[in-house]
């Protein structure tokens, strides 16, 4: 296998610049500039790059076990291309093609400084190979990439979606917005609760405009934060129940065990009214 | 032993339980309790949680039975400064306390336990007529 390297590595570097144009013909004929999201002098970088680090793994004696040591540097180079690419959007095929496109001008280079040599159908099968196993860690790097940025944004998420505000002196409100699953809950639970400590509240009204829908499990999620808040000595209000979520809990049969208002407003002058409080509007000025 | 120390504040028994519980401390209690409800002659009990940390499905269900047993003693119980997470763990235990009254701090919880004894006394003294 190393022999055949040895030529593959050869080639390279007797037409290294011949090469390198005819690729990124190749990768421009397939759309890989994405019509100028990636300028020509960037791919064209690139694709420099990343083929003087393969020559010089192969001419270190590298195996066809990309994972191995001298395939380090061209690693690399792949996995931050690939990197980028994912972070501007392109499709797994498009990133998948940075190598593969390599492989028509590689073997047209082969076939002409081979041509008279026994072994030329070796080289090219192990040359074939070793691009497919580079075409695929670029997809895997990719994939890894774009799980990244997913668990970023769910953390995102997380931080965004849980405030809790004060709303009157001893009344907290809680506006609840998307879809409740048991990690958002627990994380709302606990901030509703932590916050009825620090403000002495005693009264929470949560507010469920902004839930798209409402099934058991959101509804036990709902039940289990009241009662929590209740044992701590603080009431609930659920207000903004929306006429289809409210068919859809008689539907289901469920009692949330809690006062509902139609509005936060309402919600707001009941609990005004629980805590001994009172808004008024001044008599008429001049 | 320890032992969790029970006061008379006015009509009702003041239990601060300052320690975290282990079960015979909390049947301790629960016979204390009970036992002073009668001859105190109390008419409510209010059990301050604040400084407890650590609950079980045990713990809850011995403050589900005091409950129990005042109310037939004919004194209410109220349960105050419940930590949030104590309170998050007895829910998920499925132990909701359901009889029992509950209040932000001590303060709130006396407030609470005195008007819901003038109004049984109130409601006694329209049943003698």
């Amino acid at each position: 296998m190393p022999a055949n390297f040895d030529a593959l590595a050869n080639a390279i570097e007797q037409s290294e610049k011949d090469l390198l144009s005819r690729w990124i013909a190749a990768l421009t004929a397939v759309g890989a500039t994405r019509s100028g999201q990636t300028s020509d002098k960037d791919l064209k970088d690139a694709c420099g790059r990343f083929l003087k680090e393969l020559r010089r793994a192969l001419q270190n004696g590298a195996s066809e076990d990309i994972a191995s040591e001298q395939w380090q540097d061209a690693r690399d180079v792949l996995e931050e291309i690939s990197a980028a690419r994912a972070l501007r959007g392109y499709s797994p095929v498009e990133t998948a093609l940075f190598v593969f496109s390599l492989k028509e001008p590689l073997f047209d280079l082969l076939r002409q400084t081979l041509a008279r040599e026994k072994h030329m159908a070796d080289v090219l099968v192990a040359s074939g190979a070793l691009l497919d196993r580079l075409g695929l860690f670029t997809t895997e790097v990719y994939q890894k990439s774009r799980e990244e940025v997913i668990k970023r944004q769910q953390d995102e998420l997380l931080e965004l979606s849980t405030p809790v505000i004060q709303l009157w002196d001893k009344i907290l409100a809680l506006p609840l917005i998307g879809t409740l699953d048991s990690a958002r809950t627990q994380i709302v639970m606990e901030n509703l609760l932590q916050t009825i400590v620090d403000a002495g509240a005693e009264i929470a009204i949560i507010d469920i405009t902004g839930v798209p829908a409402v099934d058991t499990l959101v509804a036990q999620h709902l039940i289990k934060t009241v009662a929590a808040a209740r044992l701590m000595g603080a009431d609930c209000i659920i207000s903004g129940i929306r006429p289809q979520i409210a068919q859809t809990i008689v539907h289901l049969g469920l009692d949330l065990q809690v006062v509902s208002k139609a509005t936060m407003a309402d919600a707001l002058s009941l609990a005004l009214k629980k805590t001994g409080q009172k808004v008024e509007r001044l008599a008429a000025r001049g | 032993m320890d032992k969790i120390p029970i006061l008379k504040v006015g009509k009702c028994l003041l239990v601060t339980i300052q320690i975290d519980m282990h079960d015979r401390l909390a049947m301790a209690l629960q016979d204390d309790l009970t036992n002073a409800i009668v001859t105190s002659r109390a008419k409510g009990v209010l059990i301050d949680v604040s400084a407890l940390e650590i609950v079980d499905s045990f713990i809850g269900r011995m403050l589900s039975n005091i409950a129990s047993a005042s109310r037939v003693l004919d004194a209410v119980t109220i349960v105050v400064g419940m930590r949030p997470h104590v309170a998050i763990t007895l829910v998920e235990l499925g132990v909701q306390l359901s009889g029992i009254q509950t209040a932000r701090n001590v303060d709130k919880g006396l407030e609470t336990i005195s008007r819901l004894i003038e109004q049984s006394e109130s409601t006694d003294a329209y049943g003698d007529d």
